[in-house]
Parts: C-alpha cells; structure tokens; sequence
C-alpha cells in the first residue's frame, strides 16, 4: 500500500524544501566566489571584508531560514563590494584621465600630483608637473611631467658620517 | 548510519572513507571524512622537534608564499571550496579562517611558517601543498570507523567526564562510542596525540569541490613523514 495522500504530502514538502536548500547552497557558493574575485582583484585598495555582526555559532546542518539569512547577508557584501569595485574603477578611469592631460598640456597642470597609486598600481611614485630648470622654467613657463622614483629605503637614509670615521 | 571502514590497516598508505550520518548525507552529499592510520616512525616523541629535513621545507615554503600568493589564495579552487562550505555549514570564515587561510594568515604575520614540533610542521606542510587540512587522534583512543554525524543532546567532546560540553546539532567527527573533534575546530583533549602517542590516526574532510586526489595527497604527505624513522 503507497502512502496515503497527507504523508504524500509531508514526503514532498519535505522534498521541496530539500531542493530550496540545495539551491541556496548553490547561490551561496556563487556569491562567496564573485566576492572573493573582487577582494583579490581590487587589494590593496578595497579591503577585504570584516567579519559580519552575526555571531559565528559553529557548524551545523542549517534550515531554510537559516541559509536564507546567510545568502542574504553574502549577497549584501556583494553589493557593497561591487559598488566599492565600481567606484575604485571610475577614480582610476579618472587618474588615467589626468595624467594624460598632464601630459599633453603640462603647463595646464602646474604643480599637479598624481601618486602611482591613484592608477591601480603598485609602489609609492608619484607623477608631478614641475618646472624646468626651476625657477627659470616657471618665469619661461616650460613645464614636465616627471615620475619621482617612489618608494623610501626600507633601512631609512643613508647615516651621514663625519670625517673622522672616515679614518 | 552508513557503516564503513574509516582508516586503514596498518602497514600500508590505504586511505579509507568514513561514514556519514544519513541526514548528513541527505543535505551535504559531496561532504566525506577520509581516514589512514600511521605507525610513527621516529624513536623520539611525536611532537619533539622536527628534522632538518622538516624544518628546511618549510622554510621553503615560506619563501614560496608571499604577499601576492597569500592575497589570492581565496581565489585558488580547492581553499575556495572551504571557504563556500564554510558558510554553507553556518561558519562565516571571515571570523572563523579556513585552516589555510589562517596558516598564510600566521605566516604573514610571523614573517614566516614556523615549527611547531614534528607533528604539527607535518600536518601544516600538507595543508600547505595541498589546501586540505589533515588533522591527528591518537589510535588508542579512537574507537571504530571515524564519521561525520550532528551531535546529540547532552553530548560531551571526547569521552573524559571533564571533555566540554557540545550544543545539540552540532557537525562533529565522531567514532562509535563518542565526538571526537567539531568540525573545522577543537578536537577532544583526551584524543589527542601525546608525546608518546606511536599510533596515529589521520583524517581530512573532503568537502565539494575539492577532487579526492588532494584529500589522498595530504593524507599521504602526512604518512610518509610520519612513517619515516
């Protein structure tokens, strides 16, 4: 005998929330690896996400209810990094923009700064608009663009000796 | 439950899968405990210094892994599939690090891996090379197949009338007679292995995504380094 129809019933809840869960599961994993995409294609300049208000309980088999507020909070950090990844993208977009204005026309930039950084790339440079010659280059209104060589010694500068080490 | 051998008999590099409880099956299908057992090798104490041997691999290790690798390891598929598990088990592993993530964590902040003692370097160099965390019980104190099963009420971790407390519903490895380890976290104080410990049983939980072959390799680089005299 099959089983009567409120079992049959219970039988295919139970089997929809099951396949509920499972698609959960599957949105989460999806959510945690464009997350993670972002995170490592955007350090150092979007930080990493810290850890969320919701106490970390342990492991455990969750509920629908459960997934449901994890997706929900996954999906939440998504959108702010995305939004973070999309706002780092126009500032670069932007830098980019500058310093090939600083390039063409230097003298409409005077003195202009632009850190490496600003570019999406690494090190500590700094592009800037300087006169030639110095004082000269600023009455003749000859301007360039210059690259300073970035980053600080990692011991500091060089110790100044007297002459009487020298010895 | 589903009853199978959990490690394998001593005398060869036999790993073996373990049980799962059945609503763990039904809701995690791809989630399987993987286990071997091992003779240790060495006359010393297992958690005594390491070899040269041991200690100069990490070395190299931490020379291998710098900055730039320790960014995008969250992007690396088998350390990404412990990071997706994570949160599908309720752990966030932004609080709680995924074991290898909080290796690169450790050496990063350390400025390198440093040694722990035989075992432990053991266990950190196969979850280095291979992103799959492996973890030790002392043999004498593991009774039957090792599984994976949610704990019951009023259960405590380990069998010692002082082992803490476990919340009910919580994912543990677990042998016939009581949880042995929470899973991703502490493991029972009294089955732990101990200095003199000359039996060891290993396991690695092989979650989805991560293809069995990197379960195995970890077992086995543990195996091997233990087994050596």
């Amino acid at each position: 005998m099959g089983p009567t129809q409120s079992e049959q019933l219970l039988i295919d809840r139970e089997d929809g929330e099951r396949a509920a869960r499972e698609s959960l599961r599957a949105q989460v994993a999806r959510l945690e690896r464009e997350l993670s995409a972002i995170v490592a294609d955007k350090f150092p300049f979007i930080r990493a996400p810290g850890p969320s208000a919701e106490a970390c309980a342990g492991p455990c088999l969750m509920n629908l209810e459960q997934l449901e507020r994890s997706r929900d909070r996954l999906a939440g950090r998504v959108w702010e990094f995305r939004r973070l990844a999309e706002e780092r993208i126009e500032h670069e977009r932007r830098a980019h923009e500058l310093l090939e204005g600083m390039k063409l026309e230097p003298g409409r930039y005077k003195f202009a700064r632009l850190p490496v950084k600003d570019l999406g790339q690494g090190g500590c440079g700094v592009w800037r608009v300087r006169p030639r010659l110095g004082l000269i280059g600023m009455l003749a209104g000859w301007w360039q663009v210059k690259l300073s060589s970035g980053c600080p010694l990692p011991r500091g500068l060089r110790p100044r000796r007297g002459p009487a080490e020298w010895r | 439950m589903e009853g199978r051998r959990a490690v394998s008999a001593p005398g060869g590099f036999e790993p073996a899968a373990g049980w799962c409880a059945r609503e763990v099956e039904q809701e995690l299908p791809e989630l399987r405990v993987l286990g071997v057992e091992v003779q240790v090798g060495r006359r010393g104490p297992v958690t005594g210094a390491s070899s040269r041997e041991v200690t100069e691999r990490l070395r190299e290790l931490s020379n291998r892994f710098r900055g730039a690798r320790a960014v995008g390891v969250r992007r690396e598929p088998v350390p990404a599939a412990y990071r997706v598990f994570f949160h599908q088990i309720g752990l966030d592993p932004d609080i709680l690090r995924t074991p290898i993530e909080a290796a690169v964590l450790e050496r990063m902040l350390r400025g390198g891996f440093l040694s722990g003692g035989l075992l432990s370097d053991v266990l950190l160099i196969a979850l280095i090379d291979t992103g799959v965390p492996v973890w030790a019980l002392d043999s004498e104190a593991v009774d039957g197949p090792l599984g994976i099963r949610p704990s019951r009420e009023g259960e405590r971790l380990g069998r010692s009338p002082a082992a803490p407390a476990l919340p009910s519903g919580r994912l543990v490895i677990a042998d016939a007679s009581s949880a042995l380890a929470v899973l991703f976290g502490q493991t029972a104080p009294q089955h732990e292995p101990a200095p003199h410990t000359r039996r060891l049983t290993l396991f690695a939980l092989q979650v989805p995504g991560v293809p069995a072959l990197f379960v195995e390799e970890a077992l086995w680089s543990c195996y091997a380094a233990l087994e050596r005299p």
